[in-house]
């Protein structure tokens, strides 16, 4: 390779001066020496001071210059100070009120696919992302990731410089460094130059890409993602012939069957399936249809709680059910006489059922399933006649290289072989989150140029030779396509804070095209796309949307081939070992949020962990290993071992073990590092789902019985829910369509009171939550925590049961353990006209307003908690320590004010607080409608977990307007207030959670 | 001496006072151990306890900078060691008053050995009990606020909340307490004055003494002063049990919502006071060989008390778990059965040990003269009633009445350093006491004295 710097040539110094030159003086040993490498070096280094460098300066002069700098120097001194400007803006900005947050449409990626969001910016910093209703995965309703997104934009710990070999350099010396390479690359036509991407959709990438293959035809591109979805595309090849994405319309269904699909939740559109799944169940009075949801699944998932039907199955077996769920259907011959992997009776149910429902029903398979199992599920959907109604299919959304499969194994064996001069990693971190088998850090090692280009120093930016920061998506101009094909522009909503740089900007140095910015590259992509007249028009209407229009895939019209079942492969039998699942977990992914501290804490849907991950179990499982929540276990699978805690999680498949990825990062931050244990070190390129082969045994305890005293071999786990099942106690009512009916909408008898009614004659602020729709997916806690600065505590405080969250989502079992039914219930204040944490504030720091809002006055506060030990809800959250000035959290970090809502009090240590309604908003509705000589309209108003919630579970309104959505809903048959018989009079009342099974399970279905 | 003393015969017939004693007696061997240079024995106590002192304040100052995290709270048990302790202070800062101003009243010429004690023990205990809410503050820095000052902002306290009640009730008890205790202390203080040999103790106990010269008039207002405290002080130490068992009652924690908290609390304070009391008594007289003034009969009339004590906390224990079931309220009877079988069972059938089986000992006459059975009997006794309110306080708060949100409490070490900080605190104020002031009262012992000459 050649020398970057021009290093001191020793033979040209030995030379000595000749006399009489005209250089007696010389600065560095490398001048002296004059070689050309130096003179291109001080030449390309410093442009404007090369004829400096060649004429020196002579002593005469140089003491004039240096007389005059003093003199001038010292006249400076005698300056007034400097000037700060503290007026404000002779010429605002178009539109900044101060005070007054802008809104910007722009769209968020999760594993390359786009959500459509608003963001609240204020003063040009974004604090808040909400829906954008006009795009198709968002409509109006965000995922957690987006929620969090913003936290990840200020995250102090994001990397802020261009390192190399782990040095601190800057982004001129390695745009030098590269035009240097490039020169290679265009004589060789690219060959050893290979980029490494994760899933992206954006359309200007792909041009880049485009365009970078055919500039450079022998550089490769390789494409890894450790939650990828080949194998539903390579189902669809085996099916059709081609591959294909697969959009499902599930508000059409009335009959879904889910083989270990989590599809409101693991999906790139689960905001959006979300939405329409729950349409097909708002039960209010007068229609009691309903679909229903029948899931099979190997480890317990929100989709599993939301069924009607659900029934444990391990991930092994879900090839052998969907044979024979085909073979039903007479799709092909029955299986041989193998055992049925379901029971007789469910399979007969479950045909009858979706056969009766053609047309209108969904069979849907994991993204972790093999491709037969998706080729076998797309021929049932088509001999359901669902095609075209409830399954949708469309060219794919991501862009991908020519031949995906294999990509990065391939990679790496390139890189064995020495084909790999140059490497190119651009996101993802394949250094963490590559199966362990692969030895990925070893063989990356042997690449001799590494470039890695991402939001933070991860694992894999410390094995490369350079390290470029990326701009994180509230920074920089982009596009991305949603689940199905729409493009939505991405615009920053704040000038770069750590100096990061585009893809799109990295893409086109790779090409040569220096200078060219983000913005620059995608509206030139879009203008050359653009085919009517006023692009400006067309351009400013598309960034004001968040959608570009008519960009949605258009429906393809396909047909399986007859004899897709018959002629795949055969079936793997598994043998009776332990299985080991895989799953990305439900909050920090696969590992890339891992510092995003809102997610890190956010309760998982139904274990609620936070801050780590465990090895789940089934009750049987755990209770025939001798093992219970919180002990540590041995887990050996294929050679490798790791140690980790125990969950025993009710209704997982038996004799199987779930591991969540993402967790046991090293360089992730000073948030995410060391929290959980490393799953991919058990993970195998070959089986990155699920296998047989796993040994799990009760971890040896290095003190015997003394164990609990003097090691910490028992852990104590950071869950924020450790009892879970309601003991008789009434607080999830639970009904059926049919009971609906008689669910007893008799208002009950207003109970006695020492305290005298309080008439409401303003406004009176209520909420329902309807736990029919709740599909405990944590959006609307996120977004608590975004809007109303909820700060997070860490996980030792976690751990002591002191999380900070204003809602929660609780979680409840019934039935047994082995396949409970599971229950959402979150829980905001309840805002109780009796409230019982007013009389006993000693100081009057919670008290009622005319409106109904119990408030919380965080200046009277003192601490006495007595109003949290007498909230029977237990909805009051206390600072215990000054949790918004941790360092441990990065809560204290100076970037960290920048993501506060300013409309919203910090709170201080030692003071009570809770659910707000989010009376920030209130005020700001209620100052646009006084201005405007009115009342708050209905619908004028939502709350941030309202509007965040993709279901439309929260209706937030006044009860006094005439057209009150919540007043309507608190007269249907099956609403009901929590714990109604102490009197409280609550204001956030219920929608009990419905339940649809097939009659023909008889009175006791096995759920 | 004490052959005589600890002779077996009907305590009741029994002697108050040694009937060795006489005035000048008397006077001498009380206030000769103040007088007299400290022993080895106080200085040691006296230096232990004080490095207890320091581990308080080290706990303290460490909680002001820290906050209130520091402790084992968590957001379902908001209460935990604090409240535990100011609530086992109080109950025991409840008998000294209780047996001075009551038994006065009821003039039961036994009190006057031993009230002088208990009323210290009051002061400091309710004192050091005072203290556990301000510590447990979230902000404690603005305890002023539950104190309805004149502020220009023009805010009140919550008259409706329990807290403020409470320190209306424990500041007027410290009060009438202290006036009550320094009022006895008046003649005794010119006693000192008289016998002091150094100037600055005649100053000091000259001063303290308000000019006593011990004549008629002095006597009929002094009577007449301390007869109106007393019946002042009886009615507070109803009132200041009562109010802190309002804390709880009005709240609507099953388990706490009941009538029955009142007099429960304060039949518990007095037992839990008598039992420390008993345990004061028994040390002292050993450690100052107090046995002239201090006899078998004392001892036996309060293993009485403590006795009858016993068994109406029995009664309350038994009435809550009736009501409980009788009241077919399915969260309270929830709430007793987790009591009982959960988490903190241990605690509960400990209370239940310590508090009602151990002082049924005290039935047997044995027991009750047998000094090491009775200081067994009190000290399991004060632990009996300690768990007492560590299974009301954190065994409530951890069961509610939503399921997601049960959460244990687990005290950590800063919990631990003020809990027996606050104890070393009560150590070290009583070596003070016991050095500067005399112990048993004097005037009245002269005076009991004097009826037992006339009466025999």
């Amino acid at each position: 390779m050649k020398r970057k710097m021009p290093g001191t040539d020793f033979s040209a110094l030995s030379a000595p001066p000749i006399p009489g030159d005209s250089r007696p003086l010389w600065r560095s040993l490398e001048e002296l020496a004059d070689t050309e490498a130096f003179r291109e070096f001080a030449d390309r280094e410093f442009p404007e001071c090369t004829d400096l460098w060649l004429t020196p300066v002579k002593r005469r002069r140089w003491l004039q210059l240096m007389t005059a700098s003093l003199v001038f120097g010292g006249l400076g001194g005698c300056g007034k100070p400097p000037r700060e400007e503290i007026v404000p803006y002779v010429r605002a900005p178009e539109h900044t009120v101060p005070g007054k947050p802008l809104y910007f449409a722009t769209a968020l990626t999760h594993g390359g696919y786009a959500q459509g969001v608003v963001v609240e910016s204020h003063m040009g910093r974004p604090t808040k992302v909400e829906g954008n209703p006009l795009h198709p995965a968002s409509l109006g309703a965000t995922d957690i990731f987006s929620q969090a997104a913003v936290l990840g934009l200020y995250d102090p710990d994001r990397s802020q410089a261009v390192t190399n070999g782990g040095q601190i350099s800057h982004w001129q010396a390695f745009v030098e460094h590269l035009a240097a390479q490039r020169e290679q690359w265009t004589a060789r036509g690219g060959a050893g130059l290979y980029i490494l991407t994760e899933t992206f959709t954006s359309p200007t990438l792909n041009r880049q890409f485009h365009d970078f293959l055919r500039m450079y035809p022998n550089a490769r591109w390789h494409q890894y993602d450790p939650v990828d979805r080949a194998n539903r595309l390579e189902g669809a090849r085996l099916a059709f012939g081609q591959k294909l994405d697969t959009v499902y319309r599930f508000d059409g269904a009335a009959v879904i069957l889910s083989l270990d699909c989590n599809f409101l939740a693991d999906t790139p559109a689960r905001t959006r399936y979300g939405r329409d799944f729950i349409q097909g169940r708002r039960v209010r009075r007068g229609n009691a249809t309903m679909n229903r949801l029948y899931v099979l699944e190997s480890t317990p998932t929100p989709t599993g709680a939301m069924a009607d039907h659900r029934l444990p199955v391990q991930a092994g077996l879900m090839e052998a059910v969907a044979r024979v769920l085909a073979a039903r259907l007479g799709l092909a011959d029955a299986p041989d006489s193998e055992d049925l992997p379901i029971p007789e009776r469910w399979l007969d149910i479950m045909v009858r059922d979706l056969s009766n429902h053609r047309g209108q029903s969904v069979v849907i398979a994991g993204e972790h399933l093999s491709p037969p199992v998706h080729a076998v599920v797309q021929a049932i959907n088509q001999e359901l006649g669902n095609f075209g109604r409830t399954v949708i299919h469309i060219d794919p959304v991501a862009s991908a290289p020519a031949d995906f499969e294999g990509s990065f194994p391939a990679l790496l064996d390139d890189i064995l072989t020495g084909a790999v001069q140059t490497l190119v990693i651009l996101g993802g971190n394949p250094a963490y989150a590559a199966p362990a088998d692969l030895e990925v850090e070893r063989i990356l090692r042997r690449v001799p140029l590494r470039i890695h280009w991402g939001l933070y120093a991860d694992e894999t930016a410390e094995l490369c030779h350079w390290h470029i920061p990326a701009l994180h998506e509230l920074e920089s101009w982009s596009d991305a396509r949603a689940y199905d094909g729409t493009v939505s522009l991405v615009q920053p909503l704040i000038a770069p804070l750590y100096g990061g740089r585009s893809v799109h900007e990295l893409m086109a140095l790779l090409m040569g095209q220096t200078g060219r910015s983000d913005h620059d590259l995608v509206r030139a992509y879009w203008k050359s796309r653009h085919r009517g007249s006023d692009f400006e028009q067309f351009w400013r209407k598309a960034l004001q949307d968040g959608i570009v229009p008519d960009t949605a895939a258009t429906p393809k019209t396909v047909a399986a081939r007859a004899d897709v079942v018959k002629t795949l492969p055969p079936r793997k039998t598994s043998d009776a070992s332990l299985e080991i699942r895989f799953q990305p977990d439900p909050s920090v992914w696969d590992g890339r949020y891992a510092n995003n501290g809102w997610l890190q804490e956010l309760p998982k849907p139904l274990t609620k962990l936070t801050w780590e991950n465990a090895v789940l179990l089934g009750p049987n499982t755990a209770k025939r290993l001798d093992l219970a929540t919180g002990d540590l276990a041995e887990l050996h699978y294929r050679e490798r071992r790791l140690t980790a805690p125990v969950w025993v999680m009710p209704g997982h498949a038996d004799d199987s073990a779930t591991l969540y990825l993402g967790y046991g990062r090293r360089r992730a931050g000073r948030v995410g590092n060391h929290t959980g244990f490393d799953a991919y070190r058990l993970r195998a390129a070959d089986a990155p789902w699920f296998d047989h082969g796993l040994v799990l045994r009760k971890a040896a305890r290095p003190y015997g019985r003394l164990n609990p005293l003097l090691s910490t071999g028992n852990v104590q786990l950071a869950t924020t829910q450790r009892h879970h099942t309601l003991d008789g106690r009434e607080l999830v009512k639970v009904i059926t369509p049919k009971t609906l009916a008689s669910a007893g909408a008799e208002p009950a008898e207003p109970m006695p009171s020492l305290y005298p009614e309080y008439r409401y004659e303003g406004y009176a602020w209520a909420m329902v939550i309807d736990l029919n729709a709740c599909i405990g997916c944590n959006a609307c806690v996120v977004a608590c925590q975004a809007e109303n600065n909820v700060p997070i505590v860490g996980q030792e405080e976690v751990r002591r049961g002191r999380e900070m969250h204003w809602l929660r989502v609780d979680r409840y079992y019934a039935g047994e353990p082995e396949n409970p039914e599971t229950y959402f219930q979150p829980v905001p204040c309840m805002h109780c006209e009796k409230a019982p944490c007013e009389p006993v504030c000693p100081v009057q720091a919670s008290v009622h307003d005319s409106e109904g809002l119990n408030n919380q006055v965080y200046n009277r506060c003192v601490g006495t908690r007595f109003c949290q030990s007498n909230c029977p809800y237990k909805v009051r959250r206390f600072n215990f320590f000054a949790y918004t000035e941790a360092a441990a959290t990065n809560e204290g970090a100076l970037s960290m004010r920048a993501v506060r809502n300013p409309d919203v009090t910090v709170r201080s240590r030692g003071v009570m607080e809770k659910c707000t309604y989010c009376v920030q908003r209130i005020s700001a509705a209620r100052i646009t409608a006084e201005l405007e000589h009115r009342r708050i309209r209905e619908g004028e108003l939502q709350t941030a977990c309202q509007a965040a919630c993709p279901t439309q579970a929260i209706t937030f309104g006044d009860l006094n307007a005439p057209d009150s959505q919540v007043a309507a809903l608190r007269t249907e048959p099956h609403h009901y207030a929590l714990l109604a018989e102490l009197n409280t009079q609550p204001r956030t009342t219920y929608l009990a959670r419905l339940r649809n099974p097939n009659p023909e399970f008889g009175d006791e279905p096995e759920h | 001496m004490s052959r005589n003393i600890e002779r077996r015969t009907d305590p009741e017939r029994e002697p108050v006072l040694h009937p060795d004693q006489d005035y000048a007696s008397i006077s001498r061997e009380i206030s000769d151990i103040v007088l007299r240079p400290a022993s080895r024995g106080w200085w040691l106590g006296f230096g232990l306890s004080g490095l207890g002192v320091l581990i308080f304040i080290a706990a303290a100052v460490y909680l002001f900078y820290a906050g209130v995290g520091i402790w084992g709270v968590n957001t379902t048990v908001v209460w935990g060691f604090a409240i535990i302790n100011y609530v086992w202070w109080i109950g025991i800062g409840n008998a000294g008053t209780l047996i001075s101003a009551m038994l006065y009243l009821a003039r039961q010429p036994w009190r006057t050995s031993i009230n002088r004690f208990a009323e210290a023990m009051t002061i400091f205990a309710a004192s050091i009990a005072g203290l556990f809410p301000i510590l447990h503050l979230g902000r404690p820095y603005l305890f002023y606020w539950l104190a309805p000052y004149p502020s220009t902002m023009g805010v009140w306290p919550q008259f409706r909340s329990p807290l403020v009640w409470d320190m209306f009730a424990i500041g007027t008890y410290i009060i009438v307490s202290v006036l009550f205790w320094y009022t006895g202390l008046i003649p005794d203080l010119a006693t000192l004055r008289d016998r002091a040999r150094s100037r600055a103790a005649q100053l000091i106990y000259g001063a303290l003494a308000l000019g006593w010269r011990g004549s008629a008039a002095h006597w009929r207002h002094y009577e007449r002063a301390y007869l109106i405290l007393a019946a002042l002080a009886v009615p507070l130490v109803v009132s200041v049990h009562s109010v802190v068992g309002y804390d709880f009652a009005t709240a609507l924690m099953p388990g706490w919502r009941s009538t029955l908290f009142a007099p429960y609390f304060v039949v518990g304070a007095m037992f839990s006071g008598f039992a420390m009391v008993m345990v004061i008594t028994i040390v002292l007289r050993a450690a100052f060989k107090l046995h002239a003034f201090v006899t078998p009969r004392h001892l036996d009339a309060m293993a009485k008390i403590l006795l009858t004590a016993s068994l109406i906390m029995g009664h309350s224990y038994g009435m809550e778990v009736f009501m409980a079931w009788y009241g077919s309220d399915a969260d309270e009877w929830r709430q007793t059965v987790a009591t009982a079988t959960g988490p903190y069972a241990p605690a509960y059938w400990g209370m239940l040990f310590c508090n009602v089986v151990v002082p049924q000992l005290c039935w047997s006459a044995r027991v009750r003269r047998s000094i090491p059975a009775l200081l067994l009997v009190a000290v399991l006794v004060n632990v009996g009633m300690w768990l007492e309110r560590y299974v009301i306080v954190v065994n409530i708060l951890s069961h509610g009445f939503v399921p997601s949100q049960f959460r244990l409490y687990f005290p950590t070490v800063w919990d631990w350093a003020t809990m027996l900080g606050s104890f070393a605190l009560f150590l070290w104020f009583f070596f003070l006491f016991v050095r500067f002031v005399p112990m048993v009262p004097m005037h009245e012992v002269r005076k009991l004295a004097h009826n037992l000459g006339e009466r025999s």
